[in-house]
């Protein structure tokens, strides 16, 4: 279990998250959603310890800020919102870089079929800097994918920490990464994945966790989340929720016309 | 489809092509010593020498004085300067993300030549049991380490360095040591403004086993050191919370990087006054040949750096001989336009 109890967080003292309490189960996929600013950054910064938080972290039943930055590296992959890149490597050096910051650093065709899984096989020999956002966002993910390959290790999950891990991804590839993370929870791995398309939220994950300015103002099952309330609420609009016929909440996009 | 296979096929070769180039600039490097120890002014042959020492003929004294006091120790500091500086530039590029840090660039040499000339000058000050030879290189020393901490301090913001602020800051680093050194060039007396000015002209011409004594250890170990740096330099490319998130220790490996960078500069300038574009020309070249995997780059740098130092002081000693031409001119003639190109290069990519 991934938990965080009464997070604060303060940046050049503006506070950015005031009393979070947020928790994933391994065997979930757990999402985060919200507005820009509203936090969800910050959070899965203050749980990979990138910035300074005040409240309880725990991953596994372990203190976070008490381990090591190799023993979190065993059990725990981050993607960032924003990667970045000096020096002209190719894919497959990207991604082996994943690999030997894990435990299954024997594993030399690993590289491979994380590539594989992120849908860009063949890609190794290219460079990364020559990759479309899309492309390059999905390497990214194949080298923390190749740093926590096995969901779970001798008993204990490893989680997946992802800042919008489809953000610019087309359809078609927000489906194959969105169905990665499912395996990987289903294998018993945790998965905590910051989103904004709510119905792809909807579809994937387990749980949701709402935030707005700083605060997590709902969390639950998409089901109990997804409400014209609470949406319309959080991202301060007039939002309207669908049911499907097999009973999954969707949202379609609609203007309020002035009456 | 074909030339994704082929690519991919290709990715092997840049890894055992990096570890192939281990060997190649070795034996480059063995040729290049064997050039530096057989040219010099004097006529004196090497092989004629070897022969002897082959079939048991005693040297010659002038043999003997040529060979092993002049051009023996000439051919180390060369080796132990270019090294230096190569592996320099490489960890300072990798410290700061970014191909155009050269220690004589970003103000490292200069930082380093201000600690040179304050222990000339300010030396005679101090009592007798601090004044020794090693006084110079490690004031040397502490003036790269102050000026490499100070630019990264300056110029790297959440683990960004802006190309501008770094060349901006070297600029402004330069200047402030360049004022300080003009200071104490004006307190000096006139016996270590003698100093001061041999030390300035630099070259590799001064070359004793005494200094080699100095200036080898210290260059010796800050190689070693970087030489394990390789791998978190290489996590510090995708920016250091990446790279802690890999479970790197990136705040030991910021301060391990300073502190190589620091010694080897810092030794290099002690002995030899600072001599730029080596530490941009060789890890810009390898980079280009055997990709910026940092783990084979650091050591084929000192291999490269040397031969290409050696090349460039047996170039200075016959371009004008029997008068020697300074050889930071000629690692300048050599380095700058590569700069340069990288520079042009870079501009349609980055907005500096
Ligand atoms: N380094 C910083 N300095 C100052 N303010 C910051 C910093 N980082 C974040 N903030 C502020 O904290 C708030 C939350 O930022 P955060 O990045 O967590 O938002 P987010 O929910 O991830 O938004 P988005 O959906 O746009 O990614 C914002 O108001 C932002 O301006
Ligand atoms: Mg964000």
């Amino acid at each position: 279990m991934l938990r965080a109890t009464d997070i604060r967080v303060r940046i050049g003292g503006k506070p950015i998250l005031q009393g979070v309490d947020f928790r994933a189960e391994s065997g979930q996929v757990t999402a985060i959603v919200g507005p820009n600013g509203s936090g969800k950054s910050t959070l899965l910064k203050a749980i990979t310890g990138e910035v300074d938080s005040t409240g309880g972290l725990e991953i596994n039943g372990a203190d976070i800020r008490r381990r090591k930055p190799w023993e979190l590296a065993a059990i725990r992959g981050v993607l960032p919102q924003a990667a970045v890149l000096s020096f002209p490597f190719q894919v497959g050096e990207v991604v082996r870089m994943g690999l030997r910051a894990g435990i299954s650093a024997s594993r030399s065709r690993l590289p491979e079929m994380a590539l594989a899984a992120v849908g860009l096989e063949g890609y190794a020999g290219r460079l990364y800097q020559e990759l479309s956002g899309g492309e390059q966002q999905r390497a990214q993910l194949a080298r923390v994918l190749c740093q926590v390959w096995e969901p779970l290790v001798d008993g204990q999950p490893r989680w997946l920490l992802l800042d919008e891990p489809v953000a610019s991804l087309d359809i078609g590839h927000q489906l194959v990464v969105m169905q990665l993370l499912r395996r990987y929870a289903e294998g018993g791995g945790g998965v905590v994945a910051v989103m904004h398309d709510l119905n792809l939220s909807a579809m994937f994950a387990d749980r949701m966790t709402v935030m707005a300015r700083g605060r997590v103002t709902a969390s639950g099952a998409p089901g109990e989340v997804m409400t014209d309330a609470v949406l319309s609420a959080t991202y301060g609009c007039e939002l309207r929720v669908n049911a499907a016929p097999a009973g999954q909440s969707f949202l379609l996009p609609h203007m309020a016309v002035a009456p | 489809m074909a030339a994704t296979e082929q690519i991919a096929l290709a990715l092997p070769d840049r890894r055992s092509r990096a570890r192939r180039a281990h060997l190649v600039l070795g034996g480059g490097l063995a040729l290049a010593c064997l050039l530096s120890l057989a040219v010099g002014a004097s006529g004196t042959s090497l092989w004629g020498a070897l022969e002897k020492l082959a079939t048991g003929v005693p040297l010659t004294a002038a043999e003997q004085t040529v060979l092993w006091t002049i051009r023996m120790p000439r051919m180390l500091l060369a080796i132990c300067v270019g090294a230096g500086l190569a592996v320099s530039g490489a960890v300072l590029q990798g410290l700061f993300r970014n191909p155009l840090a050269d220690p004589g660039i970003v103000g490292v040499s200069a930082g380093a030549g201000l600690g040179a000339i304050s222990a000339i000058v300010l030396g005679a000050a101090l009592p007798a049991v601090l004044s020794g030879p090693w006084l110079l290189p490690l004031a040397a020393f502490l003036g790269a380490w102050g000026a490499t901490g100070l630019l990264y301090a300056v110029a790297t913001r959440r683990g960004r360095t802006s190309v501008a602020t770094m060349l901006l800051a070297g600029i402004a680093l330069t200047a402030m040591a360049g004022a300080m050194s003009g200071g104490l060039i004006y307190m000096a007396d006139d016996a270590q403004l003698r100093d001061v000015t041999f030390w300035q002209l630099g070259s590799l011409a001064g070359a004793t086993w005494a200094k080699l004594a100095v200036a080898a250890p210290v260059t010796l170990a800050a190689l070693l050191l970087a030489v394990t740096l390789g791998r978190g330099l290489n996590g510090l490319a995708l920016g250091e919370a990446a790279a802690g998130h890999m479970g790197l220790p990136v705040q030991r490996i910021k301060a391990l990087a300073i502190l190589a960078a620091a010694a080897a500069t810092g030794a290099a300038v002690a002995v030899s006054g600072g001599i730029a574009f080596v530490g941009i020309v060789v890890p810009h070249l390898l980079r280009l040949a055997t990709g910026p995997d940092h783990e084979p780059l650091l050591p084929n740098a000192a291999l490269l750096g040397a031969s290409l130092l050696l090349v460039a002081d047996v170039i200075s000693r016959v371009i004008v001989a029997p008068a020697e031409l300074p050889i930071g001119i000629v690692t300048a003639i050599l380095g700058a336009p590569v700069f340069l190109w990288i520079l042009l290069r870079r501009r349609g990519l980055v907005d500096l």
